[in-house]
């Protein structure tokens, strides 16, 4: 196969698809185990220094924003990020926990750029950052969930978001034309937040699924935050509503309203005022430390985070939420 | 007559170009306004998809995020971005809007940064589903703010194709064939492409906009067609809907 063109962009973490099965056979138990445990424990115990770390879905939308807190509680330094984030990047980025990126998106939807995003790289705080888009990212975990070193598209093609990425064209060996290879990206730590989960870590999701089906295939270790933990009985009950099944997870934390300020379909909305406090407090990195040390490192844990939001304040959240009509 | 802003008045334009029973990526911002718009006056059946999962969702209320709920309100399908991404490489994504920070003559977008990717004077959020939209759908429409800084000779980053290098740059590259962008709607007037040169060209410029200010505001050479026409200002239903039940608390608008 001819090489037509490869990205200049850094590999920041080359697929090996062999050491992924072995890790497979032999890190990952098929016992059903009790796998429930604090964010506390979850991320001391799956989240370390230097990790290359995927979030889902993302900062606004069923987002583990209590997992991403307890990260920046605890200090996690020079992770490496598959980028595509709206808060909790945001806030990794103004926290300073990110050395390398691998980018589709990093900003604030209708309110615009990161401050986090542009602090880290026009500083250079971030050493490398490699373009890819939403697809292309995407993709990148649809082949580590099929086991395949790359996967063959046609998008990025003549763009310099392919230039600054690590993809690759070649000419197809069937049809002749240039098609863009995707190379795997195995993750090794993956948070999801989901709407219900057992103590094994089967899980279910309603609404928009986002991404969480293929990273959920490409994480050497998962953690899991539910909105509720329900009886396996009940998963036995509809096996075909399990986007991931328990033998992927190693951690489920129970984190009600665990998405805030982001919303959950069906559960509660999104708190508008609290994600615009974050974007405005964001604008300066002396008003980021300020709200960091106020929300995440003032509170202990999550339970405490809630307190601090104010239960009528989420009651209220819960009752703007998304109705199925 | 009736006063309107700007962006009001890209967001009416918008919802005329989408047709009925056709599929359309939307975009975080304007296009949802514009096909929230669209779906109550001229396309009820617009198939609204969303890059995270959302198909033929009904806008009734407006979409904060490409993600939220309201992106599967009422909709036929819930499902994942692989799905989205995978139907439009199949050929079944009609339209799709983009924007950017800065646009070219052959419609190529940025909005990855400005300067260099290296040292960026200022990192921008990046392609997210853009570049997707640009390379996969059959025919897409870019909303601009119109001014030298955002139309410029040549963007500093191609974040998102369009006709690249001019014609049949985007076959070359392995895009798929027949593809490309259609329109550009800006603050000033729609503007479309010379099928021979691939290079932008005016179509039409909005109410009280004069053929000055839209080349005074345009950083490269403007193809001029022999007759300039005039798109019709904002219908007072139009306003109406946009004001009273699209965006009542005046989020966009």
């Amino acid at each position: 196969m001819q090489i037509v063109d490869s990205g200049i962009g850094e590999l920041i973490q080359p697929p090996d698809m062999e050491a992924f099965r072995e890790w497979n056979r032999t890190q990952k138990s098929r016992a059903l185990i009790d796998k429930r445990m604090s964010e506390k424990e979850a991320i001391s115990r799956f989240v370390h220094d230097g990790d290359y770390v995927g979030t889902e879905l993302y900062g606004t939308v069923r987002c583990p924003m209590s997992l991403c807190r307890e990260v920046i509680r605890q200090g996690k330094k020079e992770l490496r990020v598959a980028g595509q984030g709206v808060l909790e990047l945001d806030m990794w980025l103004a926290a300073g926990l990110i050395k390398k990126l691998d980018i589709t998106y990093i900003g604030m939807e209708v309110y615009g750029v990161s401050s986090g995003l542009r602090r880290a790289v026009e500083s250079g705080q971030v050493e490398s950052v490699t373009e890819w888009s939403n697809a292309g990212i995407t993709w990148r975990f649809k082949a580590t969930s099929i086991g395949a070193p790359f996967i063959a598209v046609r998008s990025m093609l003549g763009s310099d978001t392919f230039k600054y990425s690590a993809a690759k064209s070649v000419e197809c060996p069937f049809t002749g034309q240039t098609v863009c290879l995707i190379p795997a990206l195995v993750l090794d730590v993956g948070l999801i937040h989901v709407h219900r989960a057992d103590k094994y870590g089967n899980c279910q999701i309603e609404g928009i699924s986002g991404f969480a089906f293929e990273m959920a295939r490409a994480c050497k270790r998962l953690v899991i935050s539910a909105e509720e933990i329900i009886p396996t009985e009940e998963i036995r009950r509809y096996p075909d509503r399990t986007m991931i099944p328990f033998y992927l997870v190693d951690a489920v934390v129970h984190a009600p309203l665990g998405s805030h300020p982001g919303e959950m379909a069906y559960m509660y909305a999104r708190d508008e005022p609290k994600i615009k406090e974050w974007i405005e407090a964001n604008k300066t990195a002396e008003g980021a430390r300020a709200y960091l040390d106020k929300l995440v490192h003032g509170v202990a844990d999550h339970e405490e985070y809630l307190e601090l939001v104010g239960r009528q304040r989420l009651d209220e959240l819960i009752e703007m939420r998304e109705r199925r009509e | 007559m009736t006063e309107y802003s700007s962006t009001e008045l890209l967001i009416c334009i918008a919802a005329r170009v989408f047709e009925n029973g056709k599929t359309c990526f939307i975009g975080t911002g304007v296009p949802m306004l514009a096909a929230s718009l669209a779906q109550r006056l001229y396309a009820p059946d617009l198939v609204a998809i969303f890059e995270f999962g959302g198909t033929g969702a009904q806008l009734e209320d407006l979409p904060m995020a490409v993600g939220e709920a309201r992106t599967f309100h009422k909709a036929v399908a819930a499902s994942g971005i692989c799905d989205i991404m995978e139907t439009a490489q199949r050929g079944f994504i009609d339209y799709g809007f983009l924007g950017g920070a800065q646009i070219d003559p052959y419609g190529n977008l940025n909005s990855t940064v400005i300067g260099n990717h290296g040292s960026p004077k200022v990192r921008l959020p990046g392609s997210g589903g853009g570049n997707d939209v640009g390379s996969l759908c059959w025919q897409t429409i870019a909303l601009m703010r119109h001014d030298k800084r955002r139309f410029v000779p040549k963007v500093d980053f191609v974040t998102t194709p369009g006709f690249l290098t001019g014609p049949g740059a985007r076959e070359a590259a392995g895009l798929p064939a027949n593809t490309g962008p259609i329109a550009v709607i800006s603050t000033l007037a729609t503007l479309g492409f010379d099928s021979d040169t691939c290079r932008m060209q005016l179509d039409a410029l909005h109410p009280g906009v004069t053929l000055e200010q839209a080349l005074e505001n345009t950083g490269f050479e403007l193809l001029i067609p022999t007759e300039v026409k005039h798109n019709a200002p904002p219908t007072a239903e139009e306003l109406r809907l946009l004001r009273d039940e699209i965006d009542p608390t005046g989020l966009y608008i």
